[in-house]
């Protein structure tokens, strides 16, 4: 298990950030993510791996409409 | 053309750090025309734009004052930071006036190049008071230092034809064609309580009048009661200083570097110069926020008919800039040209459509489960030339289809209309009676709150599912957003000063999504800084897009994202160069607040700004039907169970309905009890005389409006 922006969510092995992403259905281009607190940079994401127990943080900039 | 009633001259003040420090009255009741003073009083409390509207608005009315009556004004300003060409959004005109649709101070903001001209011709406000006897136009020349009012028998209805015919007449040559701009309604305002204003500026590639309206609240309809066809500004001579910028050197390094951002990084967030705002169309159906059949649902499968990608490939023109004042280069006006109208007075005509914005293309789409860009596009025309408010007609009719769906009302009772969800043609048909005043065009044209008691008194509709299905607060209808899922919008909608617009604040990310907001504390903190902040740029004449709408590529290094740090930054900075003062962030929102807190208390003046002003229906608060509930039982089903220790495999789908109704309508009281705590007002939603005066509002007449109350 996994924490996204708090709330568990189920880990898996392999799990990437791109793979979590997909997952959650955040298909808006404009986030900022951060794992345990370190910015990962979009071009990482098929890279990056979650690990079991990770703090996940996806934070959509949109404070306007 | 029409013979000149009043011919009146004057010597054009010279705009001084961003003020001209002249406002411009008109009655039309008896034609009388004066110049007033900004004083220093006004710029220190009331700052600008939509400031200096409301200042000037409560001293024409009373509490008894009425949209129709004759001493309710139209007051428009554009700010001091208003006319800039350096930096994008710039342009941006702030209207008050007493809403039909509200009884109450009725705020919008609209681009164009009225607002800026006006002020570069000697005016940071104007006042149109009165009533004329016979139709009229005003044409201020702000070159020559003249305001000609003149009969305006026999001139078009609608604004495309208007506005063009205007443009024309008082243009020396096409060149001068770019220094006009005309303020006018359509065809509806005179049939209708959500008749809006077109405010135009002459685009010269495409050799047409574009818009940019100041749709809320019924601003046209004041117009056309008013009998003034129309408002004309002209001023040759736009230049980049003439604001007249204590620190031009700053202006400009910050426009260059906010403009570097633009070209760098829009292609890369939110496509802004290729589809302007309805590039979130895809995005809000992804995440259940956009508003479908009603707010019954927040996404459809057929949006990908209508998405972004549709517009930029089919039907909008790209490449062309579009901004809607000089020097934006956010360039989100976008056009569809040589679009062949299909329905109405002009079918088989071609003409240039501005749009499809989000709240047009989510409104006149999907919240009337319309998923056809063509049918959008054309509804889009009709709204502007007919000046039609298009949110408060999109709500309105998604309310009025599900009414006839829910077997409420009858398709006799509409006059033959098929208004079932989808119908595009039976939503052109009623804009099109709507503009002539027919049948049931002219009943849809009250708004929600009167449609419910002619529906319920009269065709004998179920009152309390009307209440739960009818999207306004305060007598305004919602603008385009699903958002049951997020307490914290929710208030941001129905505690929203004027009535449920999103332009004070959109926490739907940060509260559902982010989970940035876990606290009541949380989300009334931020439904304090977000409307505190965005009020600004209304007091200063500036678009809120620029804001957040690109922001700069380290912008994820800062502590608070959401907020923009660099931008706000721009703001001050922008602020401080233009008039010379010495603002920081802090004042900023203290100089918001000061208006915030008059227009509250402006309401309360008027018998509204109290608690019971500030409920919502309850579809903005969670599931009113089954099939709502359905449509998210696994959601719902686990917060019984992890909100309310219930076990919802013992209870039945109405239980489980009222059960979350419960909880959710005591979970919407504590965070207006929260939110009112966070913005000095009591439990009943007075500003608090000790808030007042902490921000230097502590007038003689704000304290006896509230005095009664506390």
């Amino acid at each position: 298990m996994i924490k996204v922006n708090t709330e568990d969510f189920p880990w898996h092995p392999g799990m990437t950030v791109r793979a979590l992403l997909d997952e959650k259905l955040f298909t808006f281009r404009h986030i900022i993510v951060r794992v345990n607190g370190e910015f990962v940079p979009e071009e990482d994401y098929e890279k990056q791996l979650i690990q079991d127990g990770d703090d996940v943080l996806v934070l959509h900039l949109m404070a306007g409409g | 053309m029409g013979t000149i009633l009043k011919d009146y001259s004057y010597t054009p003040a010279k705009v001084k750090r961003g003020y001209s420090g002249k406002s411009l009255y008109i009655n039309v009741s008896d034609l009388s025309i004066e110049q007033k003073e900004i004083t220093d009083f006004m710029k220190e409390k009331f700052t600008g734009g939509k400031g200096f509207d409301l200042w000037y608005l409560w001293h024409a009315v009373t509490p008894e004052t009425r949209w129709d009556s004759p001493e309710n004004e139209i007051v428009m300003s554009v700010g001091p930071i208003g006319g800039i060409t350096q930096y994008a959004g710039t342009g941006k005109t702030l209207v008050c006036s007493i809403s039909p649709l509200t009884d109450m101070p009725i705020d919008s903001n609209v681009g164009g190049y009225f607002g800026p001209l006006l002020k570069f011709s000697g005016w940071d406000a104007f006042e149109l008071q009165g009533k004329s006897e016979k139709e009229i136009l005003i044409f201020i020349d702000g070159n020559n230092g003249r305001i000609q009012i003149e009969e305006a028998e026999d001139l078009p209805e609608d604004a495309h034809l208007l506005a063009e015919e205007l443009t024309k007449k008082y243009a020396e040559n096409e060149d001068d064609m770019v220094n006009i701009s005309v303020v006018c309604t359509g065809s509806v305002a005179k049939h209708a309580y959500m008749g809006m204003l077109n405010f135009s500026f002459y685009d010269p590639r495409r050799k047409v009048c574009r818009f940019k309206q100041a749709a809320r609240g019924g601003l046209g309809t004041i117009l056309h009661d008013k009998k003034v066809k129309a408002l004309v500004v002209k001023y040759r001579g736009v230049k980049p200083n003439l604001n007249d910028a204590a620190d031009i050197s700053t202006i400009n390094k910050v426009g260059v570097k906010y403009h570097k951002e633009m070209h760098d990084l829009d292609h890369k967030q939110n496509k802004m110069r290729q589809i302007g705002t309805a590039n979130t169309i895809m995005i809000m159906s992804q995440y259940d926020l956009l508003p479908t059949r009603n707010f019954q649902m927040g996404g459809d499968p057929e949006t990908v008919k209508i998405s972004p990608q549709v517009f930029i490939e089919e039907w909008l023109t790209q490449g062309l800039h579009d901004g809607c004042w000089y020097g934006c280069t956010m360039s989100c006006a976008k056009c569809a040209d040589h679009f062949l109208l299909t329905t109405g007075p002009y079918a088989g005509q071609r003409v240039t459509v501005d749009g499809p914005e989000y709240e047009c293309a989510a409104g006149l789409g999907a919240n009337l489960g319309v998923f056809d860009p063509q049918a959008i596009l054309e509804e889009n025309f009709y709204c502007d030339t007919y000046g039609i408010d298009l949110i408060s007609f999109a709500t309105c009719t998604a309310f009025i289809m599900e009414c006839y769906q829910r077997g409420q009302i009858t398709r006799e009772q509409m006059g033959g209309l098929d208004l079932r969800f989808g119908n595009s043609q039976a939503v052109l048909e009623l804009m099109h009676l709507m503009s002539r005043g027919e049948g049931f065009g002219k009943i849809a044209g009250l708004g929600i709150r009167k449609l419910k008691k002619v529906f319920v008194e009269e065709f004998g509709a179920d009152p309390q599912l009307l209440q739960d299905i009818g999207m306004e607060v305060k007598g305004l209808e919602y603008s385009e957003y699903a958002h049951k899922e997020s307490l914290a919008q929710q208030g941001g909608f129905a505690m929203a000063i004027k009535g449920p617009q999103h332009d004070e604040a959109w926490l739907i990310f940060m509260d559902m999504v982010n989970k940035q907001l876990p606290t009541f504390e949380d989300k009334a903190n931020a439904l304090y800084y977000f409307p505190m902040f965005r009020t600004w740029f209304g007091l200063v004449g500036l678009c809120k897009l620029p804001w957040n709408d690109i922001v700069p590529a380290d912008n994820y290094k800062t502590d608070s994202p959401a907020k923009v740090p660099e931008h706000v930054q721009n703001y001050v900075d922008l602020f401080n160069a233009v008039t010379g003062r010495n603002i920081d962030k802090e004042e900023l929102i203290i100089q918001s607040e000061r208006v915030y807190q008059f227009q509250r208390v402006f309401n309360v003046r008027m018998g509204k700004g109290e608690r019971k002003d500030d409920y919502a229906p309850y579809r903005s608060l969670g599931p009113v039907t089954r099939e709502e509930y359905l449509s998210r039982q696994e959601l719902y089903d686990k917060q019984l169970r992890d909100f309310q220790q219930l076990d919802p495999e013992t209870m039945d789908l109405d239980e489980k309905i009222a059960a979350t109704r419960r909880y959710r309508e005591d979970q919407y009281e504590q965070l207006m009890d929260a939110v009112y705590r966070r913005r000095g007002w009591t439990e009943n939603g007075i500003p608090t005389p000790e808030r007042l005066k902490e921000i230097g509002m502590d007038l003689p007449e704000l304290l006896e409006v509230i005095e009664p109350k506390l």
